[in-house]
Order: C-alpha cells, then sequence, then structure tokens
C-alpha cells in the first residue's frame, strides 16, 4: 500500500512494525503537499524536509518509537495544525494579517499533547481570518481550493485543515469548531471531523474567537483515525479554568473495519435516533436531504430506531449564535492593537490613531464586520435587548436539546444546507453565508459533541457530510455510531489520485454499498 | 444670611492583595523588579493564553467581606470591561460588575465629632493594570507589565461621609481591617491602596444629592485632604455664582492645589461589560465561608483590651500600640523577649513611634528584629548601658538591624562596672583636681557632681554610674 493511502493508523503500525521509517512517512506527505498545495493553498505553513528542526525531531520520534518512549497508536504520524493553534516558534497567523509576522513564545496544550504522543508536526493550515467565515475566503493569504473540485471552497473556517486531509497532503490534522468549522468544511471535502464537548480538550493556546463556544477537534480520513487523535488532545488542564475534569474513556473504533457487522450490531442495533424536521426544511439541497435519509434508512437495516421530531428553536440559533460569538470576538480581537505583537501601522500618530490605523488595515472585512456586531450589542442601552437575550435563547436552545437526549442516543442530520458553493459566492451576501451555519452552530451554543462523516456526493461530485450529535460527554457513543455507520457505508472516495492530483471524477451519487 | 453647604462624599478604594502571585497566572507580585520580569503570556495578554482565577484572591475577598459586615455572595462571576489603553494589554480588564463578591457591608468609624457608620455598597475582585513609562527623549512610550494582573479589591462606599475627618477616618480604618488580615499592607505611596473620590455638595436640610465629581490620583492621606478641601470650595463657589457643577471625572494636582477636569459624563466611556466566558463562575459554599472565618486573627479591638488585662498598659498605649498589627506583632514579640512589657511598650511609644515619624515612615515598615530591641532593655536593666547610648544603639538597630551586645562592645559603649578601671581614674581626677577635693572637704557639694564628671569624663562616659560615685565617696 502507498503511504499516502493508508489511515493515519496504517501508517503509525507500519512505523512501528519497521516496514516505514518515520522520515520516510512525513517526507512521503511533505513532497506530496509541497507540489500538490501549489494548486489547494492549504498550508500557510509548510516544514521543509530538510529543516533541521524536523529532522532532528524526526530522529527524536524514530528513536522514541524504538526505545517504547512513544508507544501511542499515532507515534510516528504527521499532523498539520490550523493557523489559530499556537506553536512556539513557528508562525502563527489565523490567516490574518494582523498576525502574519506573529511566531508564539508558547506552545498550545494539545500541540504539547500531540509532542508527547510522538506526533509530527508538518504545517500549519489555512482558515478564515480569526475563524470567521465558513468558506476560507476570508484569509488574508488567499482562499483555498476545494480538493474534489477547485472551482468551489472547501467550507471553513478550518478549510485548510480538512482540504489537506481530503488531498492526503496529510494524514490528519487538528481544527476548531466554533460554529461548524470543523464539522462543514470536513463535509464539503469529503473528510471526517469532531467536535467535542465544550470543555473535553483545552483552550489554552488557541487563539479565541468566541470562547464559550470555540473547541478544537481532529479531522481525519476515517471515524478511528479522529478517534485516536481526539484521545491524545482531550482531558483536563489546569491552565484554562473552562476545561474539565473528567475521564475521558478509550474509544475503540480501530476494530470496526475488522469486527465488521459484530461492530455494527453492537453501535447501532437497538440505537435510537432523532431527525429534527427542521434540518430537512424547505432551503435544504433535494440530494442532501436524500443523501441523509439514505444514510438513516441504512441505520435503520442495521437496527437503529430513526425518528423524527421537533427542533423549534432552531431558527433562532442562527441570530442567538452571531450575536453571542460577536460579542466575545470583539472583545477577544482588542487585544490585536499593534503595541505588544502583530500589525503596526507605520503612518500612525499617536496612540489613538496608531489603534485605528493598526486594526483598520491589519483586520479584513469580515472580522471587522463581527468586531462592529459585537461591540454594537453590548453597547449601554442594546446590552439587554440583545446580548442578554441571546443567552435567554441559548438556554432554550439547550433545553430542547436536553429533552431529545432523554429520549435519543443521537440526533442526526445533514451538515449544511448545501455542498460546497463556488468560489466568490458567499461572500458577496454575508447573510447568506451566516445562514448556512443553520446545522451547526446550536450545537456549539449548547456545548455538544458532534461529528461529521462523509454520507455521499451529489450530481457534481461534491461530498455530502452527515452530522451525529451526542448528548454532553457522549463523544463514545457517536464516534461507536458513526464507525458502525462507516461500516456499512464502505470506503469513501479519495479526493487525491497516487500522483496526487486532486478532483477524481467518479460517479457514486452517495450511500456506498455495505460490504461488511 | 449665607447658605450652609453639606459636603456628601462616597469613597471608591482600590486594596492591591498581598498574595504571592498575580490573580490569573503564577507572576510574583513582588514590587520593583526589572522591567516586564514578573510577566507570562496571560498578563501580557498573548493570544490563546486563559486566565487561572488564583484562589487566594476569593479568600481575602471573603475575609475582607466578613470584616467588613458584607454579605458573601455565593454565587459570583467576573465580567470584562473593556477599554483601549496600552497599559491593559488584552484592552480589558477582568473585573466584576453584574454579580461582585461582597455587597452591603458597613465600617464604623470615630473622628473629634463623633462615632458613625460608614456603609459598603459593594466589594469586587480585579487585575491590576500595567505600568507606563514615558521618557522625554524619546517621541516613544514603553511599558511594563510587571503589574498587570496583581490582585485588587476595589471597596465602594455609600456617600456616607460629610468631612475630609471622616474619609481619612474611613481610610485608615480599611487600612487597618486589610493589614490585620494581612491582605494587603496599604501603601498609598506605593499604590497598594488607592482612593477615588466622589463629591457633591448641597444646602444643608436638602434631601437631594447635587452633582458630583470624582477626583483621581490622590496617593496620600494629605492629598486626599487638600482635594476634599479644595472640591468642595470649588463646587460652593460654582453654585453662589450660578454655574452649575459638571458630572466629570477631575485629576488632583497636589503640589499646585488644583484639580483639571479630565473627562465629562458626556465623554464617558461605555465599557461594553459582559459576563467573562473564560471563568466559570465562582460557588462560594457556607463551610469555606465558615473556615475562614475560623482562621480571622484578632482584630485591633480584642487586642487592645487583652493588652490592658495582659500587660497593665493605659487606654491610650494599648490603642496606639495596636493600631498596625506588623507593629503590634513586634511589641509582643519584644515584650516576651525580655520579659517587661512596659518597658517595651515605652520603648514602642517613645523611640519606635518617634523614629518612625522622623523618619516619615509607616508602622509597617518596622523591619528590625524584636530580639535586638528587647536586647538593648535588657541590657539597660543590667546596667550595661546607659540612656543615651541605649538610644544610640536602638537607631542602628532600627536602620541595620544590628546585634546590640556585639555593636556596645565594638563602639565601647558597653558600662565599664570594673572596681580597678573605676579605681584608676577616680585616683587620676583626684590628682589632677586638688583644689577641686579641697572644696569638697569645705563642704561644696557642686564639688562633687565636678569630680563625677571628671571621672565620666575620663572614662568616655562608659562608667557605672553608680559604681563611680560608690568608689569616688570612698576614696574622698
Amino acid at each position: 500500500m502507498e503511504i499516502l493511502e493508508m489511515t493515519a493508523l496504517e501508517l503509525a503500525q507500519n512505523i512501528k512494525s519497521g516496514q516505514l521509517t518515520v522520515r520516510e512517512a512525513v517526507s512521503a506527505y511533505i513532497n506530496h503537499a509541497k507540489n500538490t498545495d501549489k494548486k489547494l493553498n492549504a498550508f500557510l505553513t509548510l516544514m521543509d524536509v530538510n529543516d533541521e528542526k524536523l529532522n532532528k525531531r524526526i530522529d527524536e520520534v524514530q528513536q522514541g518509537i524504538s526505545s517504547g518512549k512513544y508507544n501511542g497508536s499515532l507515534a510516528g504520524v504527521p499532523i498539520a495544525i490550523k493557523d489559530n493553534i499556537c506553536t512556539k516558534g513557528i508562525r502563527t497567523t489565523c490567516g490574518s494579517r494582523m498576525l502574519e509576522n506573529f511566531l508564539p513564545t508558547y506552545d498550545a496544550y494539545v500541540v504539547k499533547r500531540l509532542e508527547e504522543a510522538g506526533m509530527i508536526i508538518i504545517g500549519k493550515t489555512n482558515m478564515d481570518e480569526f475563524g470567521m467565515g465558513s468558506t476560507t475566503e476570508t484569509s488574508v493569504f488567499g482562499a483555498t481550493k476545494n480538493p474534489w473540485n477547485n472551482e468551489h471552497v472547501p467550507g471553513g473556517s478550518s478549510g485548510g485543515t480538512c482540504a489537506a486531509v481530503a488531498a492526503g497532503l496529510v494524514p490528519l490534522a487538528l481544527g476548531s469548531d466554533t460554529g461548524g468549522s470543523i464539522r462543514q468544511p470536513a463535509a464539503f471535502c469529503g473528510v471526517t471531523g469532531l467536535k467535542p464537548t465544550y470543555g473535553r480538550v483545552s483552550r489554552s493556546g488557541l487563539i479565541a474567537y468566541a470562547s464559550s463556544l470555540d473547541q478544537i477537534g481532529p479531522v481525519g480520513k476515517n471515524m478511528a483515525d479522529c478517534a485516536a487523535l481526539y484521545e491524545i488532545i482531550a482531558g483536563y488542564d489546569s491552565m484554562d479554568s473552562t476545561s474539565i475534569n473528567r475521564q475521558v474513556e478509550s474509544i475503540n473504533c480501530g476494530d470496526a473495519a475488522l469486527d465488521g457487522q459484530m461492530y455494527v450490531d453492537k453501535n447501532l442495533r437497538g440505537k435510537t435516533i432523532g431527525i429534527p424536521m427542521e434540518y430537512l426544511a424547505e432551503g435544504t439541497d433535494e440530494e442532501v436531504k436524500s443523501s441523509i435519509l439514505k444514510a438513516a434508512s441504512l441505520m435503520e437495516e442495521a437496527g437503529a430506531t430513526v425518528e423524527y421530531f421537533n427542533l423549534k428553536m432552531t431558527d433562532y440559533a442562527i441570530p442567538a449564535y452571531y450575536i453571542i460569538a460577536c460579542a466575545e470576538a470583539s472583545s477577544n480581537l482588542e487585544r490585536f492593537d499593534g503595541v505588544k505583537y502583530g500589525y503596526r501601522s507605520e503612518d500612525a500618530k499617536g496612540l489613538h490613531d496608531m489603534y485605528k490605523k493598526s486594526r483598520t488595515e491589519g483586520f479584513g472585512e469580515e472580522v471587522k464586520r463581527r468586531i462592529l456586531l459585537g461591540s454594537f450589542v453590548l453597547s449601554a442601552g442594546y446590552y439587554d435587548a440583545y446580548y442578554l437575550k441571546a443567552l435567554k435563547v441559548k438556554r432554550l436552545i439547550k433545553e430542547e436539546f436536553d429533552e431529545a437526549f432523554k429520549k435519543y442516543d443521537a440526533i442526526m442530520g445533514p451538515v449544511a444546507p448545501t455542498t460546497a458553493p463556488k468560489l466568490g459566492a458567499s461572500l458577496s451576501t454575508p447573510l447568506k453565508m451566516y445562514l448556512s451555519d443553520i446545522y451547526t452552530v446550536a450545537v456549539n451554543l449548547c456545548g455538544l459533541p458532534a461529528i461529521s462523516v462523509p454520507c455521499g456526493m451529489d450530481s457534481k461530485g461534491l461530498p455530502i457530510g452527515m452530522q451525529l450529535i451526542g448528548d454532553s460527554f457522549d463523544e463514545n457513543k457517536i464516534v461507536s455510531m458513526a464507525a458502525a455507520y462507516e461500516c456499512m457505508r464502505g470506503d469513501y472516495p479519495c479526493a487525491y489520485d497516487n500522483n496526487g492530483n486532486a478532483g477524481i471524477q467518479n460517479n457514486q451519487e452517495g450511500g456506498c454499498e455495505y460490504n461488511g | 444670611m449665607a447658605k450652609q453647604y453639606e459636603t456628601v462624599i462616597g469613597l471608591e478604594v482600590h486594596v492591591e492583595l498581598a498574595t504571592k502571585t498575580k490573580i490569573f497566572c503564577g507572576c510574583s507580585t513582588r514590587f520593583g523588579g526589572a522591567v516586564n520580569s514578573h510577566t507570562c503570556p496571560v498578563c501580557t495578554g498573548m493570544p490563546g493564553a486563559l486566565p487561572v482565577l488564583n484562589k487566594k484572591v476569593v479568600e481575602y475577598a471573603i475575609a475582607l467581606g466578613n470584616a467588613t459586615n458584607c454579605q458573601i455572595s455565593r454565587y459570583c462571576r467576573f465580567d470584562r470591561k473593556n477599554y483601549f489603553y496600552p497599559d491593559n494589554p488584552q484592552n480589558y480588564q477582568i473585573s466584576q460588575l453584574y454579580m461582585p463578591i461582597c455587597t452591603n457591608g458597613s465600617v464604623d468609624i470615630e473622628t473629634s465629632n463623633g462615632a458613625t457608620t460608614i456603609r459598603i455598597h459593594e466589594m469586587h475582585m480585579e487585575e491590576d493594570a500595567g505600568k507606563l513609562i514615558h521618557e522625554d527623549s524619546d517621541e516613544s512610550s514603553l511599558v511594563d507589565y510587571n503589574r498587570s494582573g496583581v490582585p485588587l479589591i476595589e471597596i465602594v462606599s455609600e456617600p456616607d461621609m460629610r468631612t475630609a475627618d471622616e474619609v481619612i477616618a474611613y481610610l485608615e480604618k480599611i487600612r487597618m481591617i486589610c493589614q490585620y488580615l494581612g491582605v494587603s499592607d496599604c501603601k498609598l505611596q506605593e499604590g497598594s491602596m488607592r482612593a477615588d473620590v466622589n463629591l457633591s455638595v448641597r444646602e444643608v436640610g436638602s434631601q437631594a444629592l447635587g452633582t458630583r465629581t470624582e477626583m483621581k490620583n490622590l496617593n496620600s492621606f494629605r492629598a486626599i485632604q487638600h482635594a476634599i478641601e479644595g472640591e468642595c470650595k470649588r463646587q460652593i463657589e460654582l453654585i453662589e455664582s450660578g454655574e452649575q457643577v459638571i458630572q466629570e471625572t477631575r485629576r488632583w494636582d497636589d503640589n499646585k492645589l488644583t484639580s483639571f477636569a479630565m473627562r465629562s459624563k458626556e465623554d464617558a466611556k461605555d465599557y461594553r461589560y459582559f459576563p467573562e466566558p473564560d471563568l466559570p463562575p465562582i460557588l462560594i459554599s457556607d463551610q469555606w465561608i465558615e473556615e475562614i472565618k475560623a482562621s480571622e486573627p484578632e482584630f485591633q479591638p480584642e487586642k487592645c483590651a487583652r493588652y490592658k488585662a495582659q500587660y497593665g498598659l493605659s487606654d491610650y498605649d494599648a490603642n496606639i500600640l495596636t493600631q498596625n498589627r506588623h507593629m503590634a506583632d513586634m511589641f509582643e514579640e519584644t515584650a516576651k523577649l525580655c520579659g517587661n512589657p512596659k518597658k517595651a511598650a515605652n520603648w514602642f511609644m517613645g523611640e519606635v513611634l518617634r523614629t518612625l515619624k522622623e523618619k516619615a515612615m509607616d508602622p509597617e515598615q518596622l523591619t528590625f528584629s524584636p530580639k535586638n530591641l528587647a536586647a538593648i532593655i535588657k541590657a539597660m536593666d543590667e546596667g550595661k548601658i546607659n540612656q543615651g547610648n541605649a538610644q544610640k544603639v536602638f537607631a542602628e538597630v532600627f536602620t541595620s538591624d544590628i546585634e546590640p551586645l556585639k555593636y556596645m562592645e565594638e563602639n565601647g559603649l558597653m558600662m565599664v562596672s570594673d572596681t580597678g578601671a573605676i579605681e584608676k581614674a577616680v585616683d587620676e581626677v583626684l590628682a589632677e583636681n586638688t583644689s577641686v577635693v579641697d572644696d569638697y572637704h569645705n563642704g561644696k557639694d557642686r564639688a562633687f557632681g565636678f569630680l563625677v564628671g571628671q571621672v565620666m569624663k575620663k572614662m568616655k562616659g562608659k562608667g557605672d554610674p553608680v559604681k563611680v560615685n560608690e568608689v569616688l565617696r570612698g576614696k574622698l
């Protein structure tokens, strides 16, 4: 099997058994990425194969694997990280001119965990500026292209992360999800992404967009890879006060492929799945809808009960989300002022002029729009009418989900109403872009775990993602269910061939045959 | 007849807490230190850094709330106060607005006008800002974040004070409570206690409050006194001349004894407060409050009563000695070590307070070891040193905490009671002053005193006066 075709777990096994060296694995990915990324623009920083530090790290990991220091399931595996996660001494830009040359002085908690697990960071991935966008087009470093069709967006804001995995530039990557920023690009790129329960993964070192909603999560080729990475990054961190001190159970879905029918039986039979009627409402593409329904009937076949129910607050999730997220963002982004680090306007006269010019020039349109929105809703006289009301709506939405989880093991629906739009189609109408987040934002407002798993493709050959939402701390349950679903669905096609050519044509309409 | 005016004053007092580390990170709170040496990603506002609350800050706030009869919130929260300034690295300050930790308290004060109660509206926890450094030679300014994130408690009083005396008494009371609890050293000069004065005037008998101004930059009791007097006068003059007092923030300049408008209510900032999403709410259990209560120190009134009963001190002495806990502790230690509480009290009431005043120091700044003062007291008891030299030695103890006996020996301040040495000196004096000896024998009393003086002079003041008298009389 070619290196680039292996899952992350397979790659690690091959390294562990000595079939492959860490250097071979890392070089294969970096070389492939170096060529392919010229078209995609998924990476903002890609390590050079000759980089001294990288090679030292490769040797150290190789030795650590032999000595048993690194005995985890992903030791030796290359990984890419979204560019809003701080990496000491490695440029971390948030896709913004403001941080174009910013070198963090410390590593994010998750980066330390990756290092301890013997993983090797090969680059930092493109994103919507400060996570604000659903297409990765608001990055000041240019849009990332969808590997399935370079005229389409990869989704966002973790578009670089998802495109990189989809195009085989890296076997696994980290994204972050504030309102769907892992799940939606994962769906658009035909890869698997997990947004953990709020508090599961430390935000220490994650450059905040909206503190009460942000969560780091894995993106991979399949559920098992994501689960393995999730186990590495999840857990209590005393440096993040919102981190939750709760045992992270091991999720053994690596066996899904081996156990086949048994695994499906164990994880889907007898499970109840709720589909919110509102998630299939008008405005959702027919192709997306039928693909979701097909996935639902596949799970029914496996013995799950699928029911329809109402999430009446669905329409209010978008305004509540944008009020809360923008309010927090307006405050979180105040630190970027040209004083201590980051972009400083050169022709400013005096302090206030420096603030104004640095922020005017350093931030892009979408970021400024959200800062304005957020400052407005927090202003004296508007706070009660907007911000406090949004918090009340958030609570009502949470109550609805709590109610639903009394009946259902998981809630299922599409990740997004459409497949990936064309480049440039969303930016001109921001409101339309905001509305496309309708199925993802409620999960963040409620702090719930959710998965995006590919379930089909539209007639244009663009991937469709199914979303599986779990109750708080039910990562284990939804990951096992999604892995069982994967088993039934069969292998999802790749967006690249062995020569690294993106945009493979295929005729599958989604809902691949169960071949277990 | 001229109208009679009444001044109405409320105070916002900031107290810097004496925790070892900052409120949201592990950096040292130590005053001084090289510029930006006590900093980390959190207190310099680096991207991605998150605050973690120092539990000690909550405990200090609860202790202070208990000591000022406040209600302690069982559930409270931090809020962000948003404003741009370079001393504030995140451009928001983590503070408390919507749910402060303590509310509805009071302290009793006493002035020459009698006793009164000042109500406390609320107390909240927040972080301090850094410090800007302006260098004249350069167009740019620099910023030092050592103080950024040092914990503060803001104590907001009701407008219950009427005179500068009451304000000073209130501040002294707050300071005493803080010092007793050990939550703050409350040094105005170093900025560990800061007061903003909200002041308005109204005609005597009027119930409605006048328009108030807020005065900042008051870093001594003297400045506070001046500012209150100055602002009161300014407002009355405005009203008398038919003008309006404008609600505004003013900056007091204690050198020019005048204040300047900083900003008016119209351009008051909108701080866009909202709950701090990086910090979960704080839950305070009854048990926690009880534990903090249980570890409360002996406060001033009890200590004062005990000093009177246990050491037989006067009302006055006991009250003065207990005004500052640090000084009271030093007194007790000294009393214990020298075994003579009265003498120890006299030293504190006399030399210690005098030296503090002379050096314009606060009792909190006393650093000498009680064992060294005790050694001086003992040496006097044992006739090893006279009063004058004892004071000299104490001056050294006060500034350099030297060991008295060693110092006395090295500097020849030890009294000589060796009979041989005294006899030798007496013999010499008698031989050199035969005419005075004759005077003595002719009944001139003053002659004896002169001879004693000569002997002491010869012995460079170190002769034991009792022994000298004895020997001299014998020889004569």
